[in-house]
């Protein structure tokens, strides 16, 4: 019994002992936010002088920053092209990474195997040691650089292995196949009962992938940059580039640039916080 | 009656995926092993077929192994902080403390945000923030911005690249820590097992499989680092933190000798795949089940 009670103070001890380093390690993590939001709001003069607080402003605070970079970034265009982008691109993968997925669980002929073998072997494959020629074939090849629908077609070309794969793992442990025999028998055609009875069936996995893949596309920056170039179809990561290379030494406005592109992140993450988390860990495990 | 529709079966659920797949991913990987073999310089029109040429160069050009060493440093400090910071953490996350859901999701937060952005807010904290303590304070550590001094830059970026992996780590090792079986923990202090006896026996070899996807993970995104490398130091100063992805882009984009670079990307991916390959096996080896 006494043991226990010396446990039990020692076990206090040493908890509030870990959630005090746990705090401050915390708050060094968002330090670096901290600042960008803290100085978005201050000229250059007051930043140079002290960037840690709001006190002792010569110029005192204000939202004139972010006007600046709204409208030089040009965020409104680059934030809907993003969104064209992200969109469509995690449509398409979702769509066909399922039906693909699914044709390979039900059809075990030569080209499934062959296709998913391929597939899982290609996920060892970085970026990298594909980009040259892809830039090769698709800018010199085919001229098709610069054009939005580009984009989305490689960010669902490269997504595809690792969506097929999760689809895959899911269709073949929780879809049974007695429900798609009944279909059949009720009259489905192949197409109604894949939209019908098994598409509905994959919501979990599709929100995991939607999740995952949605990020992705939303924060590439090397691919998107080999392939688009005109100023009109940048993307958010793309624009701000180019836009920290022309105005570097305003730190005021950069700031205010920044924490623009966190934001609508942040505030998905604040609504959709559970879903991300157990998709990201979901998608990680897998 | 199945039969008959395969064809269609085939066209309408395969095929669409099956393109996107092939014309982007395979059509082009094939593609590079070629152009590695051609002197192809990313204009004109004839490509040169010059046989391993290109792989001589590779040989020849120092500052790709210097890249590559530097690369390896940098992967090795990484993997190693991630993992032993992302362990703990997530130790400490899940010992049932008020606001842990808080604590996790608010360390993941910079996995959100993409390494471009992630890249300038750190370049103004090392070479604003930290300079306005060094002038402050006197600290000679902070005197000069670390981004102009090649170790120090080189530092930098592993801080950042640490900052931003532990993060999503610790939701990893989170869920493996919450798997572990409350049964065989309380067996193991029944037993008599002091809390390190239980880390080392009971906790570290059921958590293995956690720790294999946690070191591929950070394993394949560290060798690869780009968008971090270009938007804190960009190489600088004077190309002595351009990694080995960063070399890769500049050969074939600025230097314009495509096959060369090909040939330096298609040997990078080797490396990492046999280093991944190397460290899946000896990791899943150790895992054990409860």
């Amino acid at each position: 019994m006494k043991q226990t009670a010396i446990g039990g103070n020692k076990r206090k001890a040493a908890n509030i002992l870990a959630t005090a380093g746990l705090i401050i390690i915390f708050l060094a993590y968002m330090f670096p936010f901290l600042m960008v939001v803290i100085n978005s709001l201050k000229q250059k003069r007051d930043i140079i002088k002290s960037p840690f607080s709001w006190l002792y402003t010569i110029k005192g605070l204000s939202f004139d920053n972010f006007v600046k970079a709204f409208t030089q970034m040009d965020f409104m265009n680059a934030f809907k092209n993003s969104l064209i982008v992200t969109v469509s691109a995690t449509l398409l993968v979702t769509l066909f990474a399922a039906m693909l997925a699914y044709y390979i669980v039900r059809h075990n002929n030569r080209i499934s195997k062959i296709t998913f073998a391929l597939m899982v072997a290609s996920m060892i494959i970085p970026f990298q040691a594909i980009m040259i020629p892809l830039v090769s074939i698709y800018g010199g090849t085919l001229n098709m650089l610069n054009h939005r629908i580009t984009l989305i077609f490689m960010h669902t070309g490269f997504s595809m292995a690792m969506s097929v794969f999760m689809f895959h793992g899911f269709i073949k442990g929780s879809v049974p196949i007695a429900l798609e025999e009944a279909a059949y028998i009720d009259g489905c055609t192949r197409g109604q009962t894949f939209f019908k009875i098994v598409f509905p069936l994959l919501k979990p996995i599709i929100s995991t992938m939607v999740i995952l893949n949605a990020l992705a596309f939303w924060n590439d920056f090397l691919l998107p940059s080999l392939v688009l170039t005109d100023k009109k179809l940048l993307t958010l990561p793309l624009s701000t580039y180019s836009f920290y290379g022309t105005y570097s030494a305003d730190y005021g406005t950069i700031m205010a640039g920044l924490l623009l592109c966190v934001i609508p992140i942040l505030i998905l993450y604040i609504i959709l916080q559970k879903q991300i988390i157990s998709g990201v860990v979901a998608g990680a495990v897998k | 009656m199945r039969n008959k529709n395969r064809g269609k079966d085939f066209c309408m659920f395969a095929l669409p995926g099956m393109f996107c797949f092939f014309a982007v991913v395979m059509i082009p990987f094939i593609y590079g092993v070629y152009l590695t073999l051609t002197d192809w310089n990313g204009v004109a029109k004839v490509k040169n077929f010059i046989g391993f040429k290109n792989f001589a160069g590779v040989l020849r050009d120092g500052q790709f192994w210097t890249s590559l060493g530097l690369t390896f440093k940098y992967v090795i400090l990484v993997v190693l902080l991630v993992n032993v910071i992302a362990f703990l953490l997530a130790y400490l996350l899940t010992r049932g403390m008020k606001g842990q859901n808080f604590f996790r999701a608010g360390f993941f937060t910079p996995n959100l945000i993409g390494g471009i952005v992630l890249g300038y807010i750190w370049q103004f904290v090392f070479s604003r923030v930290f300079v306005n303590v060094g002038e402050a304070t006197g600290w000679n550590l902070f005197g000069v911005s670390w981004l102009s001094d090649p170790t120090k830059a080189f530092l930098a970026l592993v801080m950042v690249s640490v900052w931003q992996l532990s993060g999503y780590m610790i939701l990893i090792y989170v869920a493996g820590f919450m798997g572990l079986s409350e049964d065989v923990m309380e067996a193991a202090s029944i037993d008599g097992a002091s809390g390190w006896r239980k880390m080392r026996s009971i906790v570290m070899p059921l958590m293995m499989s956690s720790v294999t996807i946690c070191l591929f993970l950070t394993l394949s995104r560290a060798f690869m680092v780009y968008d971090v490398n270009l938007s804190l130091t960009a190489g600088a100063p004077y190309g002595t933190t351009e990694m080995a992805a960063m070399h890769v882009y500049e050969k074939a984009f600025t230097s314009r000798q495509f096959g060369l670079g090909q040939a330096e990307a298609l040997i990078l991916f080797l490396i990492v795949a046999c280093i991944s390959g190397i460290q899946v096996y000896l990791t899943k080896k150790k895992e054990v089940e409860a």
